[in-house]
């Protein structure tokens, strides 16, 4: 019975991670909180939803939410946030403006798509569990843990063993000094942005597919939690954020499994509030793209 | 008068208590922070006054301080860890925390989980709740502007201007900062007891994101330069519905869109009217 919960709360702190992988991306290297990260995960639970509903099988439509998102998110980049790095504002002001947005977005997005909640067909993936060392693990949530894996693995890898990655890393330290030797910068940060909005569009997805709530407003119920596992791992570093990802999921799973299950919130805001108390630059040290 | 208090006292009342939100937000904001959790502190003010005055039978402006101590000892907690840090580890607790209180009310049965609380005695006669709400809004509109031309007042701007700089010339930037915060979520606190009195029930949705991200939009339209802009940005954009009702529709909530263009306008096209924020660097 407790390794059953160990692994549901592994399940669910891997959808976390996968959350916050591109949100602390994104804040590592271009320096900004980007709230409409939220908006990205629940437009791609909605268009997931809807791909698959018109018949597409998850193989096409998971690749086409990335794709949407990223574009989505380069778009968003390039309309409020641009202007604001060319005048080096304050990461202050980068943070309103994806605030307002989100709000704006969000409205909009309910308005489309109106307050139902949807559940992805049940038919997309084999239903029967496997059984793995007397443990019940479903398909959906095998794929949620190697998405996440790959994800970081993926990410990890570009950033420290190719050009690219080394370019990235160059922006995140010192954005003028990248300039001067000759990197693309704005065309790098737009970039960056699709990589961060392909994967929300990776968790929104896949997300709708493990959780079976699919509403405009799950990117922002999920933002606590995005909070939570991206200042315990610091913010702007990768593998902190699967390593806290994993954790709060476990913490999670287990206070609802053995104390109460409505204490979830409360739960991932006593650990946040914690972290900011005791070790406020995280529990897994600096930032892995900003150490370089 | 009676006939228009009697049809328009709701708005009348809703626009003063979003005055003093704004006036909640300009706090923050004048020294240079910024806090998401306004709206969250008020929320703790309205269930804080609102559940001992249905549980004691007490009035709610007795209950006042109540409102005032709730939200100003989670501010500390909140506040204390995040303003040594960078400005941005403010900003997410409190997001994070307006989203926990939230989950809170909704899975609590003694503030009446989702239904909200219900029942708290309304003022009587209604006109005096309006009368304490503007009451206290002129106080303190006036007592801001008294204080930006007084040695607090300049330590304020030139913390706002260059943190840096002002604990360099001996500013406790740390300590203004809380105090700030403290003060901020005092007004947001009783706003929201005025509110739960006013009208007589507290509704766990009044205090999530929305609502948040709208008490920024005051002040930011109002600017920030002067205690007078928040409480302009207020007054319209809470009116600014009421004109533009027959455009919404059954999904969409077009007060939320303009509120969030507003923030999001301000920012990236009118940043030198918002020199108290530093939106531009040097």
């Amino acid at each position: 019975m407790l390794g059953q919960q160990l692994l549901n709360g592994i399940v669910l702190g891997a959808t976390y991670a996968l959350f916050a992988t591109g949100f602390t991306l994104v804040f590592g290297v271009l320096r900004v909180i980007d709230l409409t990260y939220g908006v990205l995960v629940s437009v791609a639970g909605l268009l997931a939803w809807w791909l698959t509903a018109a018949g597409l099988p998850l193989i096409v439509a998971l690749p086409l939410v990335c794709l949407a998102c990223a574009m989505l998110a380069m778009a968003l980049q390039t309309l409020l946030l641009s202007r604001l790095r060319r005048r080096a504002a304050p990461e202050m002001a980068s943070l309103m403006v994806t605030l307002g947005a989100a709000l704006t977005l969000y409205a909009l997005l309910s308005s489309f798509a109106g307050p139902d909640i949807r559940r992805l067909s049940a038919t997309l993936l084999p239903q029967n569990a496997l059984e793995v060392i007397g443990l019940r693990v479903t398909v959906a949530q095998l794929l949620v843990l190697a998405a996440a894996l790959a994800a970081v693995l993926a990410l990890t890898f570009a950033l420290r063993a190719t050009r690219w990655g080394m370019a990235v890393r160059a922006l995140a330290e010192r954005p003028e000094a990248a300039k001067l030797v000759g990197i693309d910068t704005a065309r790098l940060a737009s970039m960056v942005a699709a990589v961060g909005g392909g994967l929300a569009g990776l968790a929104g997805a896949l997300i709708a597919l493990t959780s079976n709530a699919v509403q405009p407003y799950m990117g922002e119920a999920l933002m606590l939690r995005g909070f939570v596992v991206v200042i315990a791992g610091g913010l702007g570093s990768i593998p902190g954020a699967l390593a806290a990802g994993l954790a709060l999921g476990l913490i999670e799973g287990l206070t609802a499994a053995y104390v109460d299950s409505e204490l979830k919130e409360a739960v991932a805001f006593a650990i946040l509030v914690i972290v900011l108390w005791t070790r406020p630059s995280g529990l897994f040290g600096q930032s892995a793209i900003t150490r370089a | 008068m009676d006939d228009f208090m009697f049809t328009y006292g709701g708005t009348v009342d809703a626009v003063g208590v979003n005055a003093l939100l704004g006036l909640a937000m300009y706090v923050v904001l004048a020294v240079g922070q910024l806090s998401v959790g306004q709206a969250a502190f008020m929320g703790l003010g309205a269930y804080g006054a609102g559940l001992v005055a249905v549980q004691t039978g007490l009035p709610m402006w007795l209950l006042l301080p109540v409102a005032v101590v709730v939200p100003v000892i989670v501010a500390l907690a909140v506040g204390v860890p995040t303003l040594r840090l960078s400005g941005v580890h403010l900003a997410i607790a409190t997001i994070g925390l307006g989203e926990v209180l939230r989950a809170t009310y909704d899975n609590l049965d003694i503030v009446g989980g989702a239904m909200g609380l219900s029942g708290i005695a309304q003022p009587d006669p209604q006109i005096a709740g309006t009368l304490v709400i503007y009451g206290l809004l002129i106080l303190l509109t006036v007592a801001f502007w008294r204080l930006a031309g007084t040695g607090v007042g300049r330590a304020m701007a030139a913390m706002r201007g260059d943190p840096m700089a002002a604990r360099a010339i001996g500013i406790p930037i740390d300590r203004f900062g809380l105090v700030a915060l403290c003060v901020s979520a005092a007004i947001a606190g009783v706003a929201g007891a005025l509110e739960a009195w006013s009208s007589g029930t507290v509704s766990p949705n009044s205090y999530g994101f929305e609502p948040a991200v709208t008490i920024l939009a005051y002040a930011l339209l109002g600017g920030t330069a002067t205690p007078l802009g928040p409480v302009l940005g207020a007054v319209v954009l809470t009116l600014l519905p009421e004109v533009l009702r027959p455009l919404s529709t059954a999904t969409l909530d077009l007060r939320l869109v303009v509120d969030g263009l507003v923030i999001v306008a301000v920012v990236l096209f009118r940043p030198a009217g918002l020199m108290t924020l530093r939106l531009r660097r040097g």
